[in-house]
């Protein structure tokens, strides 16, 4: 058991942090966060040909590097620790891990190298209800001849307003729940779909509605068995909401450095107030929430490598991924409130970063379920299911 | 990163579960699960007799070096015996004191004659010891030690005088490992001394201290003039706080994971109740159960961390500062949380005068988890001081 990084897993998560920095600047960030499209297009192609970080878990067979879920959270952690504005999140760990999960040669051998090229995407399923499982499907699909015909309005869509690639979710007329959804990849461009963008609070992070009147797709660009497509969909989720997660470790993390830095440096009462017993006690429970969260989206990264190489441990990946939900929402929160707190007046201001963080721990908290969802989720597992199992060793 | 333990191990993990199964069993029966925390008064002498089980099977001494007659086993088999121990509902140990507190210590920083003395006792499980740290007035501020320790010159001894509180097991152990103060004029960590004292002596008094729970786990040890011989001093006058401090290096966290299987076992039992009585139904209950099961993972993601990290140097890593303060937290809350699904009958006893059922005993019991060892406030301290660079509080 070696539950760290390797060496080739610290040094890209080194080489990220050290991009980062640099790329994705408190400036940066804020000269992105206010325009429509909501990232800087050079740096995306930067990160696409010169870091290959699109193509960071796509197999070699696919343009990809075929490095795996491990690799692509230590990724993740440093692009939330430093706000990074991009549509990575909804291209790679949606789109792309769609494509993974659900698509089949012709489809990957499409679709999977534009992906690592640069070419953006995102994962269209839920409608209005606010609900992040099978009932959030809410559009429909009817078959029509040889190609079929999806209507409906999504909202919550993560960068649906620039994705140049959709998977889309939609169900059988008169299905509910998890029965009747069927998965579809097609250009964004496609006839009868209107995006828009909806201004967020969390301007780091762009989300749009999608109109759909009619799109005629053809049965090329449906994605597993049609009607059959809530099993693929759930695991596609599930390996989202890991990925977010790690988003949230990083942000959990830099929350406590910036402040950390702030209170070293802030002078009352005649000493640094990092030295007073309140501010060090709320500090130290900041630390215990950043390191669980740490170790919680950790274990959920290796789970997610099981999932998508069909390991022994795949079959967890659900409660991982809610575990990890769960935990690094609060704890993000936790940590970008207190941040505002021991930050004082300053906090409150716009031109401290700890107000971005505190916007961006709200955001990734809500989106694909809150931690009380996820903690919900869990409870059925252990209340409603029939047995709950003894576990079998230190893993499993 | 890899999860899975080495095929070896996986042999040596069944090695362990078929010895617990083929010997806690027949006159041990009535032990399972009984003794440690809470519960240390139980089945003494059944436990005594255990405990010499352990060192026939070749239990005891794993993770001592060869040379002095323990098995040399690595961290990982050390994990995974306690583990396997804790499943199969082995016991509290008597005999942990020796064999991870002194043993470690006599092998560390003993002379060649205290080893051939101490340690084959303490492998045979016959020789029990309890630690005389804490004083009335030396708890969090341990250093503060007033116990004195006399040399008389004619007798060729040390004469030990004070008073030593919340000693586990000091009225049933051979010997007690003391700092006293050497050095008449000493304040502080200088000028303490590291004792070995046989407990049967005319100089030591024990008083138990009735608990919060009804039972006694912990004592009052009186020392007037006690006698400790001039060979049995660990290191020299003077030198006792490094012996102390570098004792508490040596648990390097190999019985997290058994203690974690405890909590398995005891919040599994809180899970059946909820189960079982309806208090599983209840959405506020729902999300405690869920939380603590989150929590109880992550504790364990924890120390996966903490057992795989380089700690090369012998300092704590992170996840190993942050671990006293989490598992206390958790643990308490483990026990609030089985009153409130236990409801109304919670309140109901096993009978009188005061017999509480394990649950019970649990709600009680844990309230001390996050005083001992290092108060929840301390282990802040100390987090805020050696992990967060945070200036030390002033110290008179």
């Amino acid at each position: 058991m070696q539950f760290r990084f390797t060496e080739e897993q610290e040094m890209i998560r080194a080489t990220a942090e050290a991009f980062l920095a640099e790329q994705s600047s408190s400036a940066a960030v804020r000269a992105a966060m206010v325009t429509e499209r909501g990232y800087d297009t050079e740096l995306w192609q930067r990160m696409a040909a010169e870091m290959c970080w699109q193509a960071m878990h796509i197999p070699e067979a696919y343009g990809g590097l075929g490095l795996g879920y491990v690799e692509l959270v230590a990724t993740l952690e440093q692009m939330g620790r430093y706000l990074l504005c991009s549509p990575f999140h909804a291209t790679v760990c949606m789109a792309g891990n769609a494509l993974l999960v659900a698509g089949n040669e012709a489809q990957k051998s499409e679709y999977l190298p534009q992906l690592a090229a640069g070419t953006t995407g995102t994962l269209v399923y839920t409608g209005g209800s606010g609900r992040w499982d099978a009932h959030a499907v809410e559009a429909i699909c009817v078959p029509d001849g040889d190609s079929y015909r999806l209507s409906g309005r999504y909202r919550y869509v993560p960068d649906g307003h620039t994705a140049q690639l959709l998977v889309v979710a939609a169900r059988a007329e008169g299905s509910t729940g998890e029965d009747g959804i069927s998965l579809f990849v097609l250009p964004a461009d496609t006839a009868g779909i209107s995006r828009q963008w909806l201004p967020t609070m969390d301007q780091t992070r762009r989300q749009a509605q999608l109109e759909f009147t009619d799109v005629q797709v053809p049965a090329t660009a449906l994605l597993g068995e049609a009607e059959n497509g809530w099993t693929p969909l759930a695991t596609i989720i599930d390996l989202a909401t890991v990925a977010v997660s790690a988003d949230q470790v990083g942000g959990a993390q830099q929350s406590l450095d910036i402040t950390l830095a702030y209170l070293k440096e802030r002078v009352q009462f005649g000493r640094v107030i990092a030295s007073y017993q309140a501010v060090k006690h709320k500090a130290a429970d900041m630390m215990v929430k950043v390191e669980g969260a740490r170790s919680a989206a950790y274990y959920a990264a290796c789970i997610g490598d099981e999932a998508l190489s069909g390991g022994t441990l795949g079959g967890e990946l659900a409660e991982a991924a809610s575990i990890a939900k769960a935990y690094c929402s609060d704890a993000y929160f936790f940590n970008a409130g207190c941040g505002i707190q021991l930050h004082g007046g300053v906090g409150f201001t716009a031109e401290y970063d700890i107000q971005l963080y505190f916007k961006r721990a709200k955001s990734t908290e809500t989106f694909l379920g809150n931690a009380a969802w996820h903690r919900e989720r869990l409870a059925r597992l252990l209340l409603d299911a029939p047995v709950h199992s003894a576990r079998r060793g230190a893993l499993s | 990163m890899k999860l899975s333990f080495s095929a070896e191990d996986e042999r040596f993990r069944a090695e362990v579960a078929d010895w617990m199964v083929a010997n806690l069993c027949g006159e041990f029966e009535g032990i399972r699960n009984r003794g440690g925390p809470g519960d240390e008064h139980s089945c003494v002498e059944e436990r005594k007799s255990w405990e010499r089980k352990l060192h026939e099977g070749g239990w005891t001494g794993l993770g001592w070096p060869r040379e002095y007659g323990g098995r040399g086993a690595s961290i990982e088999q050390q994990v995974i015996f306690n583990e396997e121990y804790a499943r199969a509902g082995g016991p509290g140990r008597m005999g942990h004191i020796g064999e991870t507190l002194t043993g470690p210590t006599l092998i560390a920083f003993g002379t060649e004659e205290q080893k051939q003395r101490y340690l084959p006792g303490i492998l045979r499980g016959e020789d029990l010891w309890c630690q005389g740290y804490s004083e009335p007035g030396a708890g969090s501020d341990l250093a503060n030690v007033k116990t004195r320790a006399r040399f008389d010159a004619a007798g060729k001894q040390w004469l030990i005088s004070g008073q030593k509180v919340w000693t586990s097991l000091a009225h049933e152990s051979r010997y007690c490992f003391v700092i006293a103060r050497t050095d008449p004029g000493s304040v502080g960590h200088k000028g303490l001394g590291f004792f070995l004292l046989a407990m049967d002596q005319p100089g030591i008094a024990v008083r138990p201290i009735e608990q919060i729970t009804g039972t006694c786990e912990f004592n009052e040890v009186f020392f007037d003039e006690a006698a400790c011989a001039e060979n049995d001093i660990v290191g020299a006058p003077g030198e006792g706080w490094q012996v102390a401090m570098g004792l508490l290096g040596f648990e390097r966290g190999v019985s997290t994971l058994g203690q974690q299987m405890l909590f398995q076992n005891e919040f599994d039992e809180v899970l059946r109740i909820a189960r079982e009585n309806g208090a599983g139904a209840d959405p506020a209950i729902r999300q405690r159960i869920a939380d603590a099961h989150v929590g109880l993972r992550i504790m364990r993601f924890n120390s996966m961390r903490m057992l795989s990290g380089g700690g090369d140097d012998g300092s704590l890593s992170r996840e190993a500062m942050i671990y006293k303060l989490y598992w206390a937290t958790w643990h308490r809350n483990l026990g609030k949380l089985a009153m409130d699904v236990l409801g109304a009958e919670s309140e109901i006893l096993d009978g009188a005068p005061y017999a509480l059922n394990r649950l019970q005993s649990l709600y009680l019991f844990t309230r001390a988890d996050t005083i001992y060892g290092g108060t929840n406030q301390i282990q802040r301290n100390l987090i805020a001081e050696r992990a967060l660079g945070m200036p030390r509080e002033p110290r008179g």
